[in-house]
């Protein structure tokens, strides 16, 4: 429930009067409240700022630090406060979560510190509300990889090679970690020198040298020096797949490394030589033959095992994929556009170049990346984003030495749960909890019927099954574990959204709604994680429920980055949130986590 | 090329557009405040006292700022407490019951009223205030209609998953033996006075009551 509508209880068990008259059996006793009903102020001292605040707002959390009795720990008989030697700007945005139902990432602090304080006082980061969740998630994202990157240098590392190790072993370590030996070392030099020479020797071949003599004509040097230039070729063919051929064999895991990214650059960049090779000189394939020379121009890819800087780049654009992706479709859809513009424009005059609308093309493209800046500008946001990643990755890297060529290859690490528990004590009911359990109850008297969930529903229906008692076990049965609950509703994610803000008149923003009122259930199903409304899903409503066992439960924190675009929103139905929203989520055992 | 220029930042505009609409709209909504009357009027015209009405207030500002719930509002808190089914034609006739000035908006003084009655009145004040709830024409008579508008809209909270599950047309039999209950001289229609004479035989209902103890 809202942390608000808890406070609408009164109005909601005084409007059950209209059940009465038509109540076919009698009520039953409302839930005694032994809890004196006055206010009070409390005083929490958070390392010396003086924070106060109703107890009737920090009982809205009951499942929380200081929603529940653990608070008590901290209580100063003395001062006659609550102390907490904890940051008390964190605690600000703690107390407001209280108040407000809504909890705020504040930009300007470190994640992890952020998240520890959280952890303390038993807050679960998916209730931050939309506003700032996407940048929660973005530097919780940062984070992981950038511990990610550390925890793989650390276990990469230049630790020495077990003295049994293979050839092939160190060949594979010589060639990953090229400063570990001499040999290694020179190897690395040679082969970027080769490379370096091949792309200049394909530059410089088409370069027009001065004729032979006896002839006007200019000649590119590579047709006057050809055997020169065909010698440099085959040298650095061979050296190239030479270090391919060793690589293959060093590597721990042969299909792996074939299907590598730098591998795939490697072969490419070798195989025109070799396909020219094989094919025969004739006029019908040498057109085929001339373009794959183009391939060749690979070969300048190859400088990426040399230089880091190189990789991080493909490993941001691999990271802004999509966001390219979506750049280029935008660009071919302007293409298309204004070539047909143009080639219709000018269809009427003669000897145009627009003869069709794929010969506009060219125009329209020459056109458009001349005027490259101006598709910049629109796409600016873009731009800065992979700029700016492109700028911690390297600064992050610059900053602090070398970073292993593996894990910078294996970029874009898939992002897993943490898996982390946080043990959470459910002790008892809340008294809300009471009360909504009667008012229910109350219902179900009034109407001579009993809620119950759509399995239960399905099973009734269709066995037709007499006998309360029958249909009883099974759904208690149903339910594996100690704690039956009562009305347990499935906890979704997203904050409700007020139908319609036109007239809506209270706050028009999020309502936030926090309901984790999750059962155990069986040990391996699992409930699909949709959003739907409050009204939709049913589930068991226990009556009668007396044992009310105290259980410790733990919760798997969720990945935080899950994407939750896909889920759509409802928006004239109220949603229940506070779960987590990945499929990940095991929902061997649930937390209890009900707040009001 | 401008032209590109031209249709993609005015699309973006466009984009923009529809939320700053809809910020100033609730700026303007917001705008509208409405304070209740003092603390002291409030507790001589109703049976709360001081703190209850402090209490209630803290709790209905901090749902709804500007003093106002409109239906939509009232209907979605009032649906929170009934997940299973749809609690939104109830609360309709619930929020003609509170509005009784009928402007579509309910004031804190109306919301306080209404509690006052139900939760501190005396039973012919409850009773009557019940029978405002179903006379929904607000003719001083209850008709078949009308209590199965009621009774249709209690059975829709409770949802579709129910047991046993709801065969036939459970709601009609409902108001069948309703009326058999409240009308006396069988004219088809229920009175106030016949109305609350039926309550009051109704030993089952009396004990029901209690209800509304200490809910405040």
């Amino acid at each position: 429930m809202a942390a608000g509508v808890a406070t609408w209880m009164p109005f909601a068990r005084a409007a059950a009067v209209g059940w009465l008259p038509l109540a076919q059996k009698t009520m039953p006793k409302p839930p005694v409240d032994k809890k004196s009903r006055s206010d009070e102020i409390l005083f929490v001292n958070v390392s010396g700022l003086r924070f106060q605040t109703w107890k009737n707002t920090l009982d809205r959390y009951p499942d929380t630090l200081l929603g529940s009795s653990e608070k008590e720990f901290f209580y100063n008989e003395e001062t006659q406060e609550y102390f907490f030697d904890r940051d008390p700007e964190m605690f600000r945005h703690i107390l407001n979560f209280f108040r407000t139902g809504k909890l705020h990432y504040p930009r300007h602090e470190c994640i992890q510190a952020f998240e520890e304080e959280l952890a303390f006082y038993g807050i679960i980061p998916e209730i931050i509300g939309d506003c700032c969740m996407e940048e929660y998630r973005d530097r919780k994202k940062e984070n992981q990889e950038r511990l990610a990157e550390d925890t793989e240098a650390e276990n990469a590392g230049d630790a020495p090679l077990p003295p049994d190790a293979t050839l092939r072993e160190r060949l594979w370590r010589a060639f990953e970690n090229p400063h570990t030996s001499t040999m290694a070392l020179v190897f690395y030099y040679v082969t970027g020198f080769f490379i370096a020479v091949s792309v200049i020797a394909n530059v410089v071949e088409t370069v027009p040298c001065r004729p032979i003599k006896g002839s006007i004509k200019d000649l590119p040097c590579g047709e006057k020096f050809s055997v020169a230039f065909s010698c440099l070729d085959t040298a650095c063919v061979l050296i190239f797949s030479f270090e391919y051929l060793m690589r293959l064999y060093a590597a721990p895991s042969r299909c792996d490394f074939a299907r590598s990214v730098m591998s795939v650059i490697d072969v490419v960049a070798i195989l025109p030589f070799y396909i020219g090779l094989v094919m025969p000189e004739n006029e019908e394939v040498s057109g085929a033959f001339v373009t794959l020379r183009v391939f060749r121009v690979f070969r300048i890819f190859k400088f990426s095992r040399h230089s880091q800087g190189l990789r991080i780049l493909g490993c941001t654009l691999q990271a802004c994929a999509s966001e390219l992706g979506f750049l280029l479709f935008s660009l071919t859809m302007a293409v298309i556009i204004f070539a047909t513009v143009m080639f219709y424009a000018e269809k009427g005059t003669k000897g145009t170049t627009f003869s069709s609308i794929p010969a506009s093309f060219w125009y329209t493209i020459v056109t458009m990346t001349t005027l490259g800046l101006l598709i910049t500008a629109i796409h600016y946001q873009l731009l800065i984003q992979l700029l700016m990643s492109l700028y911690f990755h390297l600064q992050y890297l610059f900053m602090w030495g070398h970073v292993g060529l593996s894990d910078l290859l294996s970029c874009c690490v898939p992002q897993d749960g943490d898996g982390d528990s946080t043990p959470l004590c459910v002790k008892n009911r809340s008294a809300f909890e009471h009360q909504h359990h009667h008012l229910l109850h109350c219902l179900e008297k009034t109407t001579n019927h009993e809620f119950t969930d759509e399995v239960t529903y399905s099973e009734v229906c269709v066995t037709d099954s007499v006998g309360f008692r029958t249909s009883r076990s099974t759904s208690l049965s149903s339910q594996q574990g100690a704690t039956t609950t009562c009305c347990s509703r499935r906890a979704k994610r997203r904050a409700f959204r007020l139908a319609n803000s036109t007239v809506s008149v209270s706050r028009g923003s999020v309502q936030e709604l926090d309901t984790l009122h999750v059962t155990k259930t069986p040990a391996g199903t699992q409930y699909p994680q949709s959003r739907s409304s409050l009204n939709a899903r049913t589930e068991n409503l226990k009556l009668n429920c007396d044992d009310y066992t105290a259980a410790i439960i733990s919760i798997p924190t969720p990945p935080a980055n899950t994407p939750d675009e896909s889920l759509p929103n409802s928006p004239a139905i109220p949603g229940i949130l506070r779960n987590s929203r990945s499929s990940t989520f095991n929902t061997q055992e649930t937390v209890k986590i009900s707040s009001l | 090329m401008g032209a590109v220029v031209g249709t993609l930042t005015m699309q973006t505009k466009q984009r923009r557009r529809p939320s700053r609409d809809k910020i100033d709209d609730e700026l303007e909504m917001t705008m509208v405040c409405h304070r209740p009357e003092g603390l002291e009027q409030l507790e001589a015209q109703t049976n709360f006292t001081k703190r209850e009405l402090q209490i209630l207030y803290r709790g209905f500002k901090n749902e709804c700022p500007s003093g106002v719930v409109n239906e939509e509002t009232f209907k979605h808190i009032y649906a929170q407490f009934f997940p299973h089914g749809d609690a939104s034609t109830y609360a309709h006739y619930l929020f003609n019951a509170f509005d009784t000035t009928s402007n579509g908006s309910i004031k804190f003084e109306e919301f306080v009223m209404g509690l006052s009655t139900l939760l501190r009145g005396t039973l012919r004040d409850k009773l009557e205030w019940t029978f405002h709830l179903y006379d929904i024409n607000n003719d001083g008579y209850i008709n078949r209609e009308e209590m199965t508008e009621i009774v249709r809209a209690i059975y829709d909270m409770m949802g579709k998953y129910t047991y046993p599950a709801l065969k036939g047309d459970v709601p009609k039999q409902h108001v069948d033996a309703f009326f058999q209950k409240m009308d006396k001289n069988k004219n088809g229609v229920v009175t106030l006075e016949e109305f609350i004479v039926a309550c009051q035989e109704d030993e089952m209902m009396m004990r029901s009551m209690q209800l509304f103890e200490n809910v405040m």
